[in-house]
């Protein structure tokens, strides 16, 4: 069966407004709304619609979305079974894992499964990284296509348009290889109700990181947390005028 | 003693201003020696200029036919292949070194630190997360290999005065040819750039359309900024993906910030973070951009950018 891959991460919604912890130790998660890591909605969702293109070879196509994270992440897994995906895994940590360790284990995923193609969001908007695609690509030995904003296939080939500093990048790889989503590859579908009873009865496995025979280890410490540094609130100016003579007098402007 | 590798960012004839901010930061971890390498197909003339930044003591010409586009595939493994000498070794934090480097450091099997904007020791390092609402300060043991990314806003760039020696590195690497590069399509423009700009001018949703967002262009032009966009202007389509600024566009540190229409979510605001100056400009006076903003002007854009025009000049 030809399957595609998909990443997510369960990270603090977009619209959570972040507070650090007083004590520095961290930013606050309790009790704040969690949701799958928008990069990565737009990752199945390209998954959805490459199944969809695909006509009577559809049939035959399976999206495999996987995750590491608590116990809890099987709630993000629903979702995802909910857009469209049709069986999940998570592989349970209680605690975080880092990028390369996550690598690893996609990999092993990877080997089990044999995808054509991997598809994870480019970064996660807790820690911003952007480094978990690009590792697994490495370690699988295999084509990275990052920051993807079109990706089209053509038979054991894609084709994926890239968004770089310069612009618009166009390259051309063999499959199997990892994807990495950006903004514009598509905008995700809502979920509907009959699909989320659907999705109840989807596959959702869960598997031990031990049992994949990954050691995760902390290679990276955090040690301290800050708020940003604010910036001083500024004048309010009348008019453009106003503004100008403002600009001219600090000498940003003629 | 720390040796940094840097990776440099170049279009295979001009190297590019963020391999330079790479050199402040490197060059801020105590005791540091400093060696660029260039990956190219014919390397000398980024070589050349890579070899006048002050503090680099070495620059490596990494040359391959295959080299002529910067393709992570192919690069990582000749980086890897040359990296055992190097404690550090750091690419800058824009799509080339957010592509590459993480590539190169599951080769080392090495963790990466994303945009690092502050190098305290060889082994300490800051850096933003959650859209830069928190910096955290990272430590790895000593004696890790450091793989890293340099949010060039942090730093200024390494001036010239500097003669280091350039060597060919003999590299031996089996390179790929899974991954081509087919075309790049990049909006041809006379104005600054946008990352290195001292006065930026950037658009949001407010502006209506493709059409009213070139009022930005001649704006721009009178002032010798580079233009830049939200999210919002760009998925609208008023403006090519480059221009994007925020957490998942570019970063920026100009002198000069100039939000005209633009409503100031807080993943724009991460983009322009450490601008010295930022104007903001819109007819909502709630919109949160005027909470980071030095000066700013309720009103009609339709009507101040013209008025500006004709009050301002370079």
């Amino acid at each position: 069966m030809k399957r595609i891959l998909v990443g997510i991460k369960r990270v603090v919604d977009y619209n959570v407004r972040i507070r650090v912890k007083p004590d520095g130790s961290g930013v606050v998660t309790d009790g704040v709304k969690m949701s799958i890591n928008p990069f990565d909605e737009i990752a199945l969702e390209e998954a959805i619609r490459i199944k969809e293109k695909g006509g009577a070879e559809a049939k035959e196509m399976e999206i495999v979305v996987v995750t590491i994270g608590p116990p809890d992440t099987q709630q993000q897994l629903r979702t995802a079974l909910a857009m469209g995906a049709d069986r999940a895994l998570l592989v349970e940590s209680a605690t975080p894992i880092e990028a390369l360790d996550a690598a690893k284990v996609f990999l092993k995923i990877i080997e089990k499964e044999q995808p054509f193609l991997v598809i994870l969001g480019k970064q996660a908007i807790d820690d911003d990284n952007n480094q978990t695609g690009q590792m697994l690509a490495a370690l699988w030995n295999r084509p990275q296509a990052t920051f993807a904003s079109k990706v089209e296939l053509n038979g054991d080939k894609a084709s994926v348009t890239r968004e770089v500093d310069a612009g618009l990048e166009t390259l051309e790889v063999d499959l199997p290889a990892v994807v990495t989503t950006d903004l514009r590859l598509n905008e995700p579908r809502y979920v509907k109700l009959p699909d989320i009873m659907k999705a109840k009865k989807k596959p959702l496995e869960t598997l031990a990181l031990t049992a994949l025979g990954v050691a995760p280890r902390q290679r990276v410490k955090a040690v301290k947390f800050e708020p940003p540094p604010q910036r001083q609130k500024g004048v309010m100016v009348k008019s453009a005028q106003e503004l100008a003579e403002a600009l001219k007098k600090k000498g940003l402007v003629a | 003693m720390s040796k940094v590798l840097i990776v440099a960012e170049h279009d295979g004839a001009h190297l590019n201003a963020s391999t330079a901010k790479c050199v402040t930061c490197a060059h801020a971890i105590p005791g540091a020696e400093i060696t660029i390498a260039v990956c190219a197909s014919d390397a000398s003339a980024v070589a050349a200029q890579a070899a006048k930044l002050q503090h680099v003591s070495k620059v490596l010409k990494v040359e391959n036919a295959a080299n002529a586009h910067a393709l992570a595939a192919v690069i990582a493994p000749q980086i890897a292949a040359i990296a055992a000498p190097y404690s550090h070794v750091f690419g800058p934090s824009t799509t080339f070194g957010k592509d590459l480097m993480p590539r190169i450091a599951a080769l080392l099997d090495t963790a990466q630190i994303s945009d690092v904007m502050a190098a305290e020791s060889a082994t300490r390092f800051r850096r933003p997360i959650y859209a830069g609402n928190s910096i955290v300060t990272v430590e790895v043991e000593a004696g890790t290999q450091v793989v890293a990314t340099v949010r060039t806003a942090s730093f200024e760039a390494a001036v010239e005065g500097g003669t280091a020696a350039v060597e060919a590195a003999s590299v031996s690497a089996t390179l790929p040819t899974h991954t081509r590069f087919v075309s790049v399509s990049a909006a041809k423009s006379d104005r600054p750039d946008l990352q290195t700009a001292k006065r930026v001018i950037s658009g949001g949703r407010a502006l209506g359309s493709a059409e009213n967002f070139k009022l930005l262009y001649s704006l721009a032009d009178k002032l010798g900024a580079a233009v830049g966009a939200s999210r919002a202007a760009v998925d609208a389509g008023y403006a090519a993906n480059d221009l994007q600024v925020g957490q998942t566009g570019k970063i920026i540190a100009p002198e000069l910030y100039i939000a005209i229409g633009i409503s100031g979510a807080i993943q724009h605001l991460t983009g322009i973070k450490d601008a010295k100056t930022i104007v903001a400009i819109n007819k909502d006076a709630e919109a949160p951009i005027f909470e980071v903003a030095d000066y700013g002007l309720v009103g009609d854009l339709f009507t101040i950018i013209p008025e500006l025009e004709k009050l301002l000049s370079k």
